[in-house]
């Protein structure tokens, strides 16, 4: 049980930033599913979509990839 | 992470395959030494031009196996330069293939056991990040003039919100590069990681079928995030030029 406060931030932060990659999560999903649930309704327009789906999803998933990177920052960086 | 592994003389910390050693021997790195990033990165160079200049010397009118992957890669960069920035962006076409291909190649290349995935480092994306950063913004200013500004001045929007609007874009134009370096690096870095951790618990007895089985999947999902990074790169690449070519809202 020994170790100083500074160590125990580091792997609390860690686990914080972590809460990022699910929210991330949530906003990947809710791109992939509105382009679903829209390309059911028309299929003949959807495959000129996908590039914009990509796009979307690289901007969700960019954030959450940033709360990953404080994480790895925290874990071996500080 | 994994310590119940620790002792048993393997490598097991998951940060322990992004080191950068030498190739030969144990001295310093400098700019000029051999490591096993300058290795893969030659391994790379190679596989391109394999595809694309051996590959595809046949010039077959029914083409072999390797001649059609080379042909579908290149139609599918092609009708993307076109579909998202026109057809005056084709001229930077050659420049956007390379980069889709040097990616898609660390990417691959990278799943490999004991292999070095360059991509992972943000030394390496950063500069391609900044190569396309720079060069956007040298082309915009060039083709466009003083109204490539227009960019950060949103003339669609009510007179009172364009200031602020102006300092939002400005400061997401300047974010570009550090988003579309980290993606890349991040996803691969992390996607390393998670196989390197669950490989850890496969040392241990009783979970050792679950995280084989882990390890298997993640497999699967990073070949499919491999080629899915690599195309987000390009596509943002495109993007990015269509803001330069066509600054208008």
């Amino acid at each position: 049980m020994e170790g100083n406060i500074a160590e125990l931030g580091q792997y609390i932060g860690a686990g914080l930033a972590a809460i990022g990659s699910g929210a991330a999560a949530i906003g990947v999903g809710h791109v992939a599913g509105n382009f679903l649930s829209g390309a059911l309704r028309n299929p003949s327009a959807a495959a000129g979509q996908t590039a914009t789906l990509f796009i979307g999803i690289a901007f969700a998933e960019a954030l959450g990839i940033f709360a990953f990177l404080v994480a790895l920052l925290l874990m071996f960086a500080v | 992470m994994a310590t119940e592994a620790e002792g048993t003389g393997l490598e097991f910390h998951p940060m322990n395959q992004f080191i950068v050693k030498p190739l030969f021997g144990d001295g310093p790195v400098q700019w000029y030494t051999p490591t096993n990033v300058t290795l893969w990165m030659g391994i790379i160079l190679l596989c391109v031009v394999g595809l694309f200049v051996f590959g595809t010397r046949g010039r077959a009118i029914v083409p072999n196996r390797v001649q059609s992957i080379a042909e579908l890669g290149y139609g599918m960069v092609h009708k993307m330069v076109e579909d998202v920035t026109g057809k005056d962006g084709l001229k930077y076409f050659p420049y956007i293939m390379c980069l889709f291909l040097f990616i898609a190649f660390a990417n691959m290349l990278g799943l490999l056991p004991k292999a070095f995935t360059v991509t992972s480092h943000i030394a390496v994306t950063g500069v391609l990040a900044l190569a396309v950063f720079i060069s956007v913004t040298v082309i915009g200013f060039v083709k466009n003039g003083t109204h490539f500004l227009g960019l950060f001045w949103v003339t669609s929007a009510p007179l009172a919100l364009r200031p602020i609007l102006a300092i939002i874009e400005v400061i997401s134009y300047f974010v570009r590069p550090v988003s579309h370096s980290i993606r890349l690096a991040g996803n691969l870095m992390a996607g390393h990681a998670v196989i390197k951790v669950f490989a850890g618990f496969a040392a241990i007895a009783l979970v050792s079928p679950l995280s084989i089985a882990a390890v298997v999947a993640m497999y699967g999902l990073e070949v499919l995030v491999a080629f899915i990074q690599a195309y987000v790169f390009t596509i943002l690449t495109c993007v990015y030029l269509k803001d330069a070519l066509h600054p208008g809202h």
